[in-house]
């Protein structure tokens, strides 16, 4: 997957937890702007290794701060 | 030249390292602003048995203490203490790996073995030490820890102070934790960690499905019997006995603040290699042994807890009582049946739950005020922890007096 076609997969799964209809850019955080608690992160993070058949640790999702960072690391994920 | 120095260094204002705790310290002071008595300031004036107490200047019944099994006023328990406080002294002083082991600490780690009809026992200062040390040591750089979201605090701290990778599974989820075994690189070191009783909600871990596709998918498996051993299972080994799978856990967890009823915790494995743990744990290592008094009176208990069939049957009928008494009077539970001796009364929210927990305590009642984040899903819980002791017309006052206090303040 391209990483265009990896943000759009993404994007339809994010939906159900953007429950106030965010607008996202690469630039928009979970924690802050999509206010993700700790529960709804493992079940966003759940859905998407569901998805792309791949395992993003805790100490990768450390890492990841805003949307662009997930897609580049799930893009890479899925390649490797 | 020094003074010169003095002069130009301007007294700058420190970035005060504790105002990111403002929100909490907002939080409590409104509840106490409310009128409320503070849920994490009681103090224990005289505790006159294990189920009895002078809370806060009243006369108490303790539900919420852990003493599962009531040892911690048995004579003898507390004879074994005395006389190895007179015979060894007050504290170890010392490292178990220099001056700290003594024949006590040898002999309970004896008792474990035999309580457990396990190879080997190591004993470290706390619970939360031995999940510490054990998780930390053993999952190394590269290896990866695959364990329950709802895991008590002690499991994720070992997690953060070792240098695996994490990967957490929505709680009791069989497939969840499969498919996540199943995407780990080939290779990689696994160690799958578990609890038989999750302490919030009281609930039970499937660990014989859980046990088995650990084992498929070549992991080793830890679990966390805290708040299991002494009394879940035939002989009180844990969940891990009572559904036939102690056989294939690796290593297993415990402590001796809850049964057990002193201080103190454990890990128990027949891995034929285990004692090098004794080397290699730094919660081990760099600590000091427990006082020769809490390892006898321990070693004590735990010969006598192999012996408590009766006990362990009347304190699942307390536990049967309650739970079904609970939920007539119309209390939302942590769990459908009553599946430990935590009992977890669900409340509307923090406000509620405090006013509920006040209300009870002048009732004369001791429970736990649970709330996030050591709750599930933001959860405020008032939670219930039954002992052996607790005779059957004290559960009838503990509903009366749930009933009462609930009725005060409108949640039934």
């Amino acid at each position: 997957m391209s990483p265009a076609e990896v943000d759009a997969s993404i994007r339809a799964l994010v939906e159900p937890f953007n429950k106030k209809g965010i607008a996202i850019e690469d630039a928009t955080t979970f924690a802050g702007d999509l206010e993700f608690d700790s529960l709804t992160v493992m079940d966003f993070v759940a859905e998407i290794e569901d998805e792309f058949d791949v395992i993003i640790s805790m100490n990768q999702q450390a890492e990841i701060e805003n949307w662009g960072q997930l897609i580049a690391a799930v893009h890479k994920l899925q390649d490797s | 030249m020094a003074t010169a120095m003095t002069e130009t260094l301007s007294p700058t204002q420190p970035v005060d390292l504790l105002a990111k705790f403002d929100p909490i310290i907002q939080t409590r002071e409104t509840l106490l602003a409310a009128g409320v008595e503070d849920p994490f300031n009681l103090v224990m004036e005289q505790v006159l048995s294990p189920t009895r107490a002078i809370c806060n200047g009243r006369d108490t019944i303790l539900l919420g203490t852990y003493n599962y099994m009531g040892m911690t006023f048995d004579p003898d328990v507390i004879a074994a203490g005395k006389q190895a406080m007179e015979d060894f002294g007050a504290g170890t002083t010392g490292s178990r790996v220099l001056n700290g082991t003594f024949r006590d600490h040898r002999d309970v780690e004896t008792a474990l073995r035999e309580f457990y009809g396990m190879d080997h026992a190591m004993v470290f200062s706390t619970g939360y030490q031995a999940n510490l040390g054990i998780i930390s040591t053993l999952a190394g750089k590269g290896d990866y820890i695959i364990l329950d979201i709802d895991s008590h605090a002690s499991i994720w701290d070992g997690c953060a102070m070792g240098n695996a990778e994490v990967v957490p599974f929505k709680h009791n989820d069989v497939e969840a934790l499969e498919k996540r075994l199943k995407r780990i690189p080939e290779g990689a070191g696994k160690l799958v960690v578990l609890e038989g009783v999750y302490s919030m909600m009281g609930d039970v871990a499937p660990l014989k499905e859980m046990v088995r596709v650990s084992k498929e998918n070549g992991a080793m498996v830890l679990v966390d019997e805290a708040h299991s051993m002494g009394f879940i299972g035939e002989h009180g080994r844990g969940v891990a006995e009572e559904q036939g799978v102690l056989d294939d856990v690796d290593f297993i967890i415990g402590t001796f603040s809850k049964s057990v009823g002193t201080v103190g915790g454990f890990c128990v494995s027949n891995h034929p290699k285990f004692e090098v743990m004794r080397l290699v744990c730094r919660p081990y290592v760099f600590t000091a042994a427990l006082p020769p008094s809490v390892m006898a009176s321990s070693a004590t208990s735990i010969r006598k807890l192999m012996h408590g069939g009766n006990k362990r049957a009347h304190l699942w009928e307390n536990s049967r009582t309650l739970h079904g008494g609970l939920k007539a009077l119309g209390f939302q539970l942590g769990t459908d049946t009553p599946q430990s001796a935590i009992i977890a009364v669900i409340m509307p929210d923090l406000e509620k739950g405090a006013m509920m927990w006040e209300a009870l305590l002048k009732e004369g009642l001791y429970v736990n005020l649970a709330r996030p984040p050591a709750t599930p899903a933001g959860m405020t819980l008032l939670r219930c922890s039954l002992c052996a002791e607790h005779t059957a017309d004290q559960v009838q006052t503990i509903l009366g007096m749930f009933e009462r206090a609930g009725k005060a303040i409108e949640i039934i």
